[in-house]
């Protein structure tokens, strides 16, 4: 009777308060089945890492639209692999400038989703990285 | 054996306080896993430490913020406490959105507060079908006090009462009148009552028709308490051994009446303790675990023993009035069912 869900903590690090894109894909990951953590906004790297080692989630998606994406993913990269969780995958979406986007996956972000992709996008990346067949 | 590694791998560093490995622990027993049993096995003997307090009451009345401000007056006084925050799952999509952390970041960083949010995935009783053996691993990692939130409930979802050892039942103003009040369920399983949101219209309200409520009970010394007014018994323990369960107004959000509904809780945990009712409830609980194991694991067996399709094609043979579904489950265990 195993029943194991994709579980996903969606976070908002960062000083910038505008969580609308992080509720849609918070939506879109629920009715596509997963279990979403939802911390909310201006959440510190500590809170992220923290949340995403009680919660024993597969996935970590952060929502930034500040800039400050440099900064905050590779500190909460760093936090997560220091807490043992190696296996979790780090996903961000947000205002992305494209000559970040290498340098991004260079320190560990799975995926990287700019304005437009479609959260079907999203649904399918995570299915895939956790070896799930979309559902017929 | 590749099992009896998996569980102590979890098991040792679990009682010496690591927190990934009380996670990965509770993961397993939400999702069922191949060595959840032995897990639980191993963690039992650990277990029975935890006072438990289960936070119910209707959508809206503040129970996540409650909860935070019960963990932080808890670790107040130096205790260590364990959350488990339930939130429904879709039962269109299978899928949850678990967002009672929102409310308890003051809770972040503070290493004696463990928080996991559950959904309900399918269970209907206002917890998760796991929420028991998830309070097991929180109790055998050895934290003081584990606060349990029930997702909102309606009147009747009281599963939380056979799983905590103290009951509090959340109301706030404007949700209903005294007729509400008396209705059976939710209600009748509170040992402490809080009327969240106090400082809204209609709080004085709330309480009088909480306190009508249970002024309409059997008397408990020999007389009715009126409905309002002076002259009340004590809420707490009573003369006669029984509870009266005390009515705090509480604003969660400035942690006004906090610490008075957590003093409460602490009384109704000595009064388990010098009555013997806490070895009546951990009985209760035990026989509940029991029954709700038994029941998954019967009908699983029984499950399995049955060919293909064999519950679709009744279902369909009852739906088109064929055969009475008394019947059909007579047949059932007669060929299925054990010997």
């Amino acid at each position: 009777m195993a029943d194991r869900k994709i579980r996903v903590l969606v976070a908002k690090p960062g000083l910038d308060g505008h969580d609308r894109g992080a509720k849609v894909v918070a939506r879109a990951l629920r009715d596509a089945g997963m279990e979403v953590i939802y911390t909310g906004i201006r959440q510190t790297p500590e809170m992220i890492a923290e949340a995403a080692l009680q919660e024993d989630v597969d996935v970590v998606g952060l929502s930034i639209l500040s800039g400050a994406h440099m900064a905050l993913c590779p500190r909460i990269i760093e936090l997560l692999r220091g807490q043992g969780l190696d296996d979790v995958v780090v996903l961000v979406g947000g205002i992305i400038p494209d000559d970040d986007v290498a340098p991004l996956r260079e320190m560990g972000v799975k995926g990287v989703f700019g304005p437009g992709t479609s959260t079907q996008d999203i649904i399918d990346f995570i299915r895939r990285e956790k070896g799930e067949p979309a559902p017929a | 054996m590749a099992t009896q590694d998996s569980v102590t791998g979890l098991v040792e560093p679990l009682l010496a306080g690591n927190r990934r490995a009380l996670a990965r622990a509770i993961s397993q027993v939400e999702d069922e896993a191949a060595d959840s049993h032995a897990l639980l096995a191993a963690l039992y003997p650990h277990t029975g430490r935890s006072h438990i307090v289960g936070v119910t009451g209707a959508p809206g009345t503040g129970k996540s913020t409650l909860v935070n401000a019960l963990a932080r007056a808890f670790r107040g006084e130096g205790k260590t406490v364990g959350i488990i925050a339930v939130d429904p799952t879709s039962p269109f999509s299978g899928g949850a959105l678990l967002g009672d952390r929102v409310r308890m970041r003051d809770l972040a960083g503070d290493p004696g507060v463990f928080i996991r949010s559950m959904a309900t995935r399918g269970s209907l009783g206002g917890l998760a079908r796991a929420t028991g053996d998830a309070l097991s691993v929180l109790d055998a990692a050895g934290f003081d006090r584990i606060l349990v939130e029930t997702v909102g409930v309606g009147q009747a979802e009281i599963d939380i009462a056979a799983a905590a050892h103290t009951t509090v039942v959340v109301e706030a103003p404007g949700l209903g009148d005294e007729v509400q009040a008396i209705k059976a369920g939710v209600l009748e399983i509170a040992d402490v009552f809080a009327v969240n949101k106090a400082d809204r219209d209609g709080a004085d309200h709330t309480m009088m028709a909480l306190q009508m409520m249970q002024g309409l009970a059997p008397a408990t010394q020999g007389h009715h308490r009126p409905a309002s007014g002076h002259g009340h018994a004590e809420p707490g323990a009573q003369g006669d051994g029984s509870w009266l369960p005390p009515i705090v107004k509480t604003v969660a959000v400035r942690g006004e009446g906090v610490a008075q509904l957590a003093g409460w809780i602490e009384r109704h945990r000595e009064y388990l303790a010098a009555t013997g009712q806490l070895s009546r409830r951990e009985e209760a609980r035990a026989a509940n675990t029991l029954d709700h194991i038994l029941r998954d694991r019967l009908l699983a067996e029984l499950t399995q023993r049955l060919p293909d399709g064999y519950l679709r094609q009744v279902a369909g043979e009852i739906a088109r009035r064929e055969h009475d579904p008394y019947s059909v489950v007579d047949r059932i265990l007669s060929a299925y069912g054990c010997p």
